[in-house]
């Protein structure tokens, strides 16, 4: 249901869910939005990869987690050695992790699979600026053709012999390696220019025209954005 | 590595992350010729792709950040990039955040813009290859240790409760300024032998 949905409608719906998600400050609202975020994800049907997007943290957080309990105070709940457990500390640190992980389900079951081929005439049709537009569907149609490239020259190092270590040989090697994508990618950039030229572009892409919004889309912005003002309404009452 | 999620910050931070950031994208649009646009987005591409390698650092790997190179090659048209970059990790791999686009596209473009802006005239006219090896390094470092303050002051200015982790958090950053360091050196000392017109921002 969500992937047959209208691509500018999923983008919006996914920045009101992820925003009312990210100011809610009690944690049974926040657990009840983690569940309406996994519900959600299987509506629009879970996705392997999503397990391991779960799995990634950012350093930060990960100090984040294990600092708050002994950093907040309040009541004691648990003693490591010198350092106490505050029970506000460890209910702040399950709080973000609620709200973090309700968002990234949110994302990808709303935003993951988006067609990228679309992404361009979404964002067109939501009134971003043309320059920044074009910026963007140049850098998204080259990401995998130079990303294909730079696992070339990576594996052509392997069969030279190349073995990363935590040394200045392996620094200067992977220098080298993306120095030469850059000049690379600026060669391919002067030509894609030229081709640009060649065919008449005059400073527009002609943009896919997106289908006209359906009532299934608008019910899926309405439920998203009704779930929002409820979990809002019910943190702050 | 400096991707700071949906649901942590406050209101008021994720507002002016946004305002400020919207300034320095706007900045750079008006710095982007249409000419210019292939290049700053193939380049946009190829840092990015740059910053999927896994590298190692003592007993950490660290995925690099580049924010210094690509001050260096795209000056102010660093802001616009980084958010096109921030928007594809998010739209194309959920990963990021949607609400914290600003703040972190403030964060990551921010410091790399001003240290290339400082130090890039002296790399361009550097005479020998250590020095300009040198100053390279140097804006590497010195964007990856701004990248930390800023997401530091974003979680500090949060919640007094995030102080305590904000103050330690640059420590984890210093991995990858060194990786960051080496390896910006070599890439900048690659392309002023192979090509030294990638260094200038607004050759076309």
């Amino acid at each position: 249901m969500i992937a047959r949905a209208d691509p500018r409608i999923r983008v919006v719906s996914a920045l009101l869910a992820v925003a009312a998600v990210s100011q809610l400050r009690t944690l049974p609202v926040s657990a009840a939005a983690f569940a309406l975020a996994i519900l959600l994800v299987i509506i629009a049907g879970a996705d392997r990869r999503l397990w391991r997007r779960m799995l990634h943290v950012e350093g930060f957080m990960l100090l984040l987690f294990v600092t708050l309990p002994f950093t907040m105070q309040g009541p004691v709940v648990a003693t490591l050695g010198p350092l106490a457990a505050s029970s506000t500390g460890m209910e702040r640190a399950a709080l973000i992790a609620l709200k973090v992980s309700a968002s990234v389900l949110t994302l990808s079951a709303l935003i993951g699979d988006i067609d990228p081929a679309r992404l361009g005439a979404t964002l067109h049709a939501l009134r971003v600026p043309e320059r920044f537009n074009r910026l963007f569907v140049m850098t998204a149609r080259y990401v995998s053709l130079i990303r294909d490239e730079a696992r070339r020259l990576s594996e052509s190092m392997r069969a030279r012999g190349f073995r990363p270590g935590s040394n200045r040989h392996t620094w200067r090697s992977y220098g080298h390696l993306v120095g030469m994508v850059l000049v690379r990618a600026l060669d391919r950039a002067e030509r894609v220019e030229e081709a640009m030229l060649c065919r008449g572009y005059a400073g527009r892409y002609p943009y896919a025209v997106l289908p006209a919004l359906l009532r299934r889309d608008w019910m899926l912005f309405a439920s998203v954005v009704a779930c929002g003002i409820l979990i809002l309404a019910m943190d702050r009452l | 590595m400096a991707h700071i999620p949906d649901g942590i910050l406050s209101a008021p931070v994720l507002i002016g992350g946004g305002v400020i950031a919207a300034a320095g994208v706007g900045l750079g649009l008006r710095h982007l010729d249409d000419r210019l646009i292939p290049r700053a987005g193939i380049l946009a591409a190829a840092i990015f792709v740059g910053s999927l390698i896994s590298v190692p650092v003592g007993p950490s790997s660290v995925h690099l950040l580049l924010t210094g190179l690509m001050g260096i090659m795209l000056g102010v048209v660093t802001f616009p990039a980084v958010l096109v970059v921030l928007l594809l990790q998010t739209l194309l791999f959920g990963f990021g955040g949607l609400t914290t686009l600003g703040v972190n596209t403030v964060n990551i473009a921010l410091p790399g813009v001003v240290f290339a802006a400082l130090l890039g005239p002296a790399i361009r006219d550097a005479g020998n290859a250590t020095k300009r090896a040198v100053l390279a390094g140097l804006v590497g470092a010195l964007s990856v240790a701004g990248t930390g303050l800023l997401v530091a002051a974003s979680l500090a200015l949060s919640s007094s409760d995030y102080t305590p982790v904000a103050s330690v958090l640059i420590a984890t950053y210093v991995p990858l300024m060194i990786g960051e360091a080496f390896i910006t050196a070599a890439i900048v000392g690659f392309l002023a032998r192979v090509q030294p017109d990638a260094l200038r921002p607004a050759a076309s």
